[in-house]
């Protein structure tokens, strides 16, 4: 069922091999990891070269504060033409979290990398627009982190 | 000084005469139109739309952060309240990336179940839409009519999961409960009447010269456009583009149901529009089959340490009862992994990435809400257009902003 994901991977080798770090394969699902200074140049390869023009989604996580690379950066790129799905992931570090921004490559990504900065403090490089957008814009540290307390520090007035 | 009309018809550029008469509107966020808590802040020349900015996070109540101190089988609780018109589509999204990373199967009888009970609900929010969304633009009559079909859904889900908007009636392994006795008695009648409801939607809107002017050849997104911003669901389909996840990447055996996948190409309010109508004639198709193929059967699927036991084992069985107090008191460890599964919502693209560290609670889950990324190409539709067909645009998009929020 994978064979065909294999084959994008092993085209994005043939490419640029510093591309693909490590590539994981579990629950019929293909996950390449991607070094961030990368993740754009193979974003638009795969876009251009083998259709993946429908970025379904693209989130971070937090892998808690004692592990290094701390942050990850998941997209889960779909194609209208051959529906096959690739997640590529991205780890950042907690002293440097930033990744280039794909807004150029799919438009979409906007909001989902103003989520991103929001929730997780992972900064998008060339986003013209890095607001928050889910909290208000006031609002001190960022919510989905591990180490930031679900109640909040202090309840949360608007002044 | 020239209006922003004619302005728009001799091609002076729009940008330079707002420089003259920019105004800044509001728009939201208790405007009726926005079918929740949007605001729009909207650059007019007069009564066109030069930018329009949408502000969104009035109901974030942070559910992603608390998935993650909830365990598994708390989490369809939360997912209720996402897409509160759709709960059994976000109930089923959850639930599917869960037994995923538990490769659980899913017994035939509680897929069929899964399959009925979610297209009883695509027609519901359906419903929803066709109403508010015809009441946006001053049309009151069909919304009386919309909410009486709905009601009888809503009935027949809380015949069976006795909840009405929060049924929480999919569990990790299969459902709650089995059907209620007469529950295929409803479904029958009310699909022996929803045609004829169908029919009359039909004359009261679709053949409506008013209606159709009011949405014909507004807010357009090209093919292209509808593809880079990531609209999913009828609004791309009304775009052109024929995908429809039950078709491209089917689950729970829809690759076994005869139907349709509606596509208009003109990208406008009215394609849209007759997308959705058009699926309800499909939704209405596969409910059928699936009432065919009811077969009596297991509900749950064979996993002792994951799915709850029935009453009557626990009444006979010690081990019914100890695994019972284990998964209500501790949960159950799923493999570390991680997953993304996207379902077909009645909005768009419904995608769960879950991820899990081994425990009983996940590391994360993201929601991935049709409403989320179809709102955000509003700008792409709305810019260059009327203010009173910003909502209709609206209205075209099918948003839900417990879903953008969360």
């Amino acid at each position: 069922m994978t064979e065909k994901l294999h084959g994008f991977v092993e085209k994005l080798k043939e490419r640029d091999a510093s591309w693909v770090e490590n590539v994981v394969e579990a629950l019929g699902e293909v996950t390449v990891h991607v070094p961030r200074v990368g993740i754009l140049e193979a974003c638009y390869f795969l876009r251009d070269e083998h259709d993946f023009d429908l970025l379904a989604d693209l989130c971070g996580g937090d892998r808690g504060p004692e592990e290094d690379p701390r942050f990850e950066v998941n997209y889960h790129l779909f194609s209208t033409v051959h529906y096959q799905r690739l997640r590529l992931k991205v780890l950042l570090s907690e002293d440097d979290p930033k990744v280039d921004s794909v807004t150029d490559v799919w438009r979409t990504a906007d909001w989902h990398e103003r989520e991103t900065y929001d929730l997780l403090g992972v900064k998008f490089e060339g986003h013209e627009d890095l607001r928050r957008i889910l909290l208000p814009s006031d609002f001190d540290g960022h919510a989905l982190r591990k180490d930031y307390p679900l109640r909040g520090y202090e309840p949360y007035s608007m002044n | 000084m020239a209006t922003a009309v004619e302005n728009l018809q001799t091609g002076v550029d729009v940008m330079d005469s707002a420089l003259e008469s920019q105004m800044t509107l509001s728009m939201g966020p208790q405007h009726p139109s926005t079918h929740g808590v949007l605001r729009l802040d909207l650059r007019l020349d007069g009564e066109l739309v030069i930018k329009a900015i949408p502000d969104i996070g009035y109901l974030h109540t942070g559910m992603e952060k608390l998935f993650e101190y909830k365990k598994y089988q708390q989490g369809i609780v939360i997912t209720d309240r996402m897409d509160y018109l759709n709960p059994l589509g976000n109930n089923l999204a959850y639930v599917m990336a869960a037994e995923k990373l538990l490769g659980l199967e899913i017994p035939e009888r509680a897929q069929v179940i899964r399959v009925l009970m979610c297209e009883l609900q695509r027609i519901a929010s359906h419903m929803v839409w066709f109403g508010t969304s015809c009441l946006d633009m001053g049309a009151m009559t069909p919304f009386w009519f919309t909410f009486k079909e709905r009601e009888k859904i809503l009935n027949i889900i809380e015949s069976a999961s006795g909840g009405r908007m929060t049924p929480s009636y999919f569990r990790i392994g299969g459902l709650m409960m089995d059907l209620p006795a007469g529950f295929e008695n409803r479904v029958k009648q009310f699909l022996e009447g929803f045609p004829d409801a169908l029919n009359t939607f039909d004359t009261l809107i679709t053949g409506n010269t008013i209606w159709q002017s009011r949405t014909q050849g507004i807010g357009v997104i090209s093919k292209e456009d509808a593809i880079d911003w990531g609209l999913t669901g009828p609004s791309l389909r009304g775009s052109g583009v024929g995908l429809d996840l039950r078709r491209a990447n089917p689950y729970t055996g829809y690759e076994t149901y005869d139907f349709d996948v509606p596509v208009e190409n003109d990208g406008d309010v009215w394609s849209r529009f007759l997308v959705r109508m058009r699926e309800l004639r499909e939704s209405h198709k596969i409910v059928k089959q699936a009432l065919e193929r009811l077969k009596p059967g297991p509900i749950k699927a064979d996993a002792p340490k994951v799915v709850l036991p029935d009453r009557d084992d626990m009444r006979k069985h010690m081990d019914s009862l100890i695994h019972h107090f284990l998964i209500v008191a501790e949960g159950f460890n799923v493999p570390a992994g991680e997953v993304y599964h996207a379902i077909e919502a009645s909005k768009g693209e419904l995608g769960v990435y879950m991820k899990s560290n081994g425990g009983p609670k996940p590391e994360r889950v993201h929601f991935r809400g049709p409403s989320f990324v179809n709102l955000s190409a509003l700008p792409v539709m709305a810019e260059g257009e009327m203010i009173a067909d910003v909502v209709a645009i609206i209205g075209s998009l099918d948003i839900v902003l417990g879903e953008i929020d969360r």
